[in-house]
């Protein structure tokens, strides 16, 4: 029954998972001598950056994000002020996170907030664009059965999986292989944006596969 | 049967330890050790075989030898000398090997391949175990009969330079002795430089007999950089230029009419392709093995290097330079190193080998008689002694010789038969008792794993079906089937086996407790999995654990992926080193799981309330919430920042004090706090905790009991600044204290 939706997740997906692809072939071809793993942090600004804008054109443009109460410029700029700032809070929640699992606090610090800034470019800003910055919406979102719609379920599948994507890509540290990618934070972000790839696909799949079973409590 | 959970919890323990040391006494075998405490003297020799007459005295033959240099060079590859590449490495060598008077071997080292197994090897002969591994950590002397103590008390001067376990593990043996350290693994110039500047002065000498020199430099490289590094060939040179040295000056003090020097060039181990060492990898276990003497032939060009085991040259230098054979060896002397010698010798040095060997057979095997080298070495002890009798009336015929290489190749044989059985019996598991301590083991973990909901429950205690097990006939049919398993596989096993050799009340035990643990587990097993609708309608409610709640939060998720996740990487080597990285990610994981779900429990409620608050009408229980709001407040916050709190303090200990193999060179806040310009930091950290400690701990206890706690804590500092770790108040940190 949600089909149009469906499709309609599907392809923005793909846009932005294009966009992504697209953020790490064009700089290898233009600019000399970058690389995923030796220019890491720039590719990590680009990647976030395309998924940030592409993210937020999508959305506004399928009218997913939730309309304003009020249609006056000045609330429109503090609704839009508010988003930065959840935006920069979420990215130093994640740096405090990954610090805490073991991140050293002042030798790397400039990688460990790219990782954080990629994380939130990938989980809080796509909270941000369908929930809007309503921090209430965003706890009844990730309680146990609170999706009120399939955007929020997608939300939900999304952010669950590159999370858990960029805690699997913990994993390689402790290995003594000498790889590239294996210096910080190189093996998280990829681990990170693998997930979030992974959520882009299983999303639109997962609901197709159980729309017959979905109940979404109207509000 | 209703068991207490701490009654359970402790029986389960016994017995799992009783289980995993079945298990362990079937992995690691028994050494081959011969139960004599003493050492093989020269006057336990057997007489010479006289088939007829009284054997007359049992002298030994002449030794070979007069002097024996031995040159070990740690992790020596066999292709460094024998390979395509040795001409290149090793010039001077290959050249001996190819053209000199010497004999080459490849000496197949047994695992571990490890400096010190291997050094116990080569001196006792006895093939060292795993276990001996573990016993010997601090490797204290070395108490078996050896080759050392052997010449030492037959009066033979020793010296030795080189890596300083020799030192340890034979003290006041050497005459003179110089032990380099091997804990500067990165050093491969200064380790060498060590031994070699005594060596001038030590090969212009005359007073010694015996000189050992153990060189660690190509071990310390291959550890660096592996056996295809540059650095590999420079060293190979200089050990190349050093057995060059010793060669000339050996050949230039040779005097007419004494007897030959003795030059061996051997490896305690090899080297991986990856430099390392340690286990039964080929290129590991082959090292080379050049015994240079102008009692050998020279030879007229290279030939394949023979093979023999590395504890062969133990008894091969021990007939040399005419002294017993320790005891506990099992290598067999190497036949080619006797070939210049005369026949009577030769099947005479044979003999004192077999004799050596089948003693050892007879202590540690026993059903020795059935051994086919046993018989074997009896024949031909028999046919050596007719052989005696036709030499000594002066027979000098042809087929005297004939006879006599008949007996020769009869004594090989059964040295050959011999050592191998010995050498079996040392690598063999026994299976059987490895898998009975298995299965148990396995039993009672799921026992455990499927009575946990219940013992962990609040009423804690177990309900274990026992007398509904024991009266049923699967119990007894199990029985009968262990115990006719048992009985066959002890009737057809060739070798012996430990579980096989209790006594069987204790056997029968074990075969009952199996049965009844197998049968318990059944009927719980079944309890718990819902078979069916109509369980769930007939299970009392009341009942904890009746008809098994299966759904598993996140948390329960995290903790059994935890659990496996972490037992699983302990494969790897890697993880093993770093464990305690794995054991920091996974509590962080967990905390904030937990930190999530309290979140979820506080900011649902309170998004419920909220919501119920949107409604028109004031719902009757949004009252009753106002009342306990603030212990609810306090309990919150409470519970909402110690998910937190451990968090912070875990990233603190992790910074406190690095450990592990990769990162432990990193600074850390302990070694900031111990260096000596912050000892004020330190003193008052220290204070404070202390003080903490005991405002924490004071509440709870009485009056006397909180001077003592005060004492003792004023104690713990006091110690502390005495020792010199921390500051009295009234101390400056410039003035030290005088011990």
């Amino acid at each position: 029954m949600w089909d149009h939706e469906i499709r309609a997740m599907a392809s923005s997906h793909a846009i932005i998972a294009a966009s992504m692809l697209m953020a790490t072939v064009i700089p290898a071809v233009a600019l000399p001598g970058f690389s995923v793993y030796g220019t890491h942090l720039l590719w990590l600004y680009l990647v976030s950056g395309a998924v940030t804008a592409v993210s937020v054109a999508v959305f506004w443009l399928l009218g997913i994000t939730p309309p304003t109460k009020k249609h006056t410029l000045g609330y429109k700029l503090s609704r839009f002020f508010r988003s930065c700032v959840y935006f920069f809070l979420s990215c130093l929640f994640f740096h405090t996170v990954v610090v805490l699992y073991g991140a050293p606090l002042i030798v790397s610090a400039l990688e460990t907030f790219s990782l954080a800034v990629l994380l939130t470019s990938l989980t809080t800003l796509r909270c941000l664009c369908v929930l809007g910055p309503n921090v209430q919406a965003w706890i009844r979102v990730f309680s146990r059965h609170g999706a009120m719609s399939v955007w929020d379920t997608c939300l939900q599948i999304t952010v669950a999986c590159t999370l858990v994507g960029a805690w699997v890509g913990a994993f390689p540290i402790p290995l003594d292989w000498d790889r590239p990618w294996q210096v910080w934070p190189v093996s998280c972000s990829l681990g990170a944006l693998f997930g979030y790839l992974s959520g882009l696909v299983a999303a639109p799949a997962w609901i197709h596969y159980h729309r017959k079973q979905l109940i979404y409590k109207c509000k | 049967m209703k068991i207490r959970s701490s009654v359970f919890a402790s029986f389960i323990l016994i017995f799992e330890v009783i289980g995993i040391a079945l298990f362990l006494r079937g992995f690691f075998p028994v050494p081959v050790r011969s139960s004599l405490s003493s050492k093989n003297k020269l006057s336990d020799l057997p007489a010479e075989p006289l088939t007829g007459r009284s054997p007359n005295s049992s002298r030994l033959p002449q030794p070979l030898f007069k002097r024996v240099v031995i040159m070990l060079v740690d992790a020596m590859r066999e292709d460094f000398v024998f390979g395509p590449n040795g001409r290149m490495y090793m010039p001077y060598t290959r050249h001996v090997v190819e053209r000199g008077s010497s004999q080459s071997f490849v000496a197949k080292a047994r695992p571990p391949t490890v400096t010190m197994p291997r050094i116990k090897a080569l001196t006792t002969g006895s093939i060292p175990g795993f276990i001996d591994v573990v016993m010997n950590l601090n490797s204290p002397a070395l108490l078996e009969d050896n080759l050392i103590w052997q010449a030492k008390t037959a009066g033979k001067r020793m010296v030795f330079y080189g890596d300083d376990t020799w030192v340890r593990l034979f003290p006041k043996h050497f005459m003179e002795y110089d032990g380099t350290t091997s804990f500067f693994v990165s050093d491969y110039t200064e380790v060498d430089n060590n031994v070699t500047r005594h060596l001038d002065s030590t090969l212009k000498r005359d007073d010694w007999d015996i000189l050992i020199l153990h060189y660690l430099g190509l071990d310390h490289i291959g550890h660096i950089s592996g056996p295809h590094s540059s650095l590999i060939q420079p060293k190979l040179l200089e050990m190349d230029d050093i057995l060059k040295k010793i060669h000339s000056a050996l050949i230039s003090k040779e005097a007419e009419g004494s007897l030959p020097y003795l030059l061996v060039l051997c490896g305690d181990h090899g080297m991986s392709e990856t430099g390392s060492h340690g286990g039964s990898s080929e290129p590991e276990v082959n090292t080379p093995l050049v015994l240079i003497s102008p009692a050998f032939k020279r030879k007229v060009g290279m030939e394949k290097p023979g093979v023999v085991e590395q504890v062969d040259l133990t008894s091969t230098l021990a007939l040399g330079l005419g002294l017993p054979i320790s005891q506990n060896n099992v290598g067999r002397v190497i036949p080619s190193v006797l070939e210049e010698t005369s026949l009577r010798d030769q099947l005479r040095f044979l003999h004192l080998n077999g004799h050596q060997l089948s003693c050892l057979l007879k202590d540690s095997m026993p059903d020795y008689e059935k051994e086919i080298g046993f018989e074997q070495f009896r024949v031909a002890e028999k046919a050596h002694g007719s052989w005696m009798k036709l030499y000594l009336e002066g027979n000098t015929s042809e087929v005297l010789s004939n006879m006599g290489k008949k007996v020769l190749k009869q004594y090989l044989e059964a040295l050959a038969a011999m050592s191998s059985a010995l050498s079996k019996q040392l690598g063999k598991y026994d299976m059987y008792s490895m898998i009975t301590g298995m299965v148990f083991v396995f039993q009672l973990l799921l026992v455990l794993l499927l009575a946990m909901p219940e013992a962990l429950s609040g009423a804690a205690a177990v309900d274990l079906p026992v007398l509904s097990a024991l009266l049923s006939l699967p119990f007894y049919l199990l029985c009968l089937l262990l115990a006719s398993v048992h009985v066959l596989v002890c009737t057809s096993a060739e070798s012996s086996c430990y579980f096989c050799s209790l006594s069987w009340g204790l056997v029968f035990a074990a075969v009952a407790f199996s049965s009844a643990m197998f049968c318990i587990l059944v009927s719980i097993a079944t309890r718990r999995i819902p078979v069916g609708p109509k369980f769930r309608g007939t299970a009392p409610l009341g009942s904890s654990g009746g008809g098994g709640d299966w759904s598993l939060s996140e948390l329960d998720v995290l903790l059994l992926a935890g659990t496996v996740g972490h037992t699983l990487s302990l494969a790897a080597s890697s993880f093993v080193e770093e464990e305690h990285q794995t054991w920091y990610f996974l509590l962080n994981t967990l905390c904030l799981i937990v930190f999530q779900d309290v979140c979820r429990k506080y900011f649902r409620e309170q998004s419920a309330s909220e919501d119920e608050e949107e409604h028109i009408l004031p719902s009757k229980d949004y009252h009753p919430s106002t009342y306990p709001k603030a212990e609810i407040c306090s309990e919150k916050w409470l519970a909402l920042a110690t998910p937190l709190f451990t968090l912070v303090c875990c990233r603190l200990l992790r910074s406190l004090n690095q450990t592990g193999v990769q990162w432990a060179h990193l600074p850390d806040i302990g070694h900031w706090l111990n260096s000596s310009e912050h000892k004020m930091v330190l003193s008052l950290l220290s204070a404070f905790c202390l003080v903490l400690i005991y405002l924490l701990v004071q509440r709870r206890c009485s009056w006397v009991s909180k001077v003592a706690l005060a004492l003792g804590l004023l104690g713990v500092y006091s110690y502390r600044a005495a020792v010199g770790n921390v500051l009295f108040p009234w101390q400056h940190s410039s003035r030290t204290m005088s011990k």
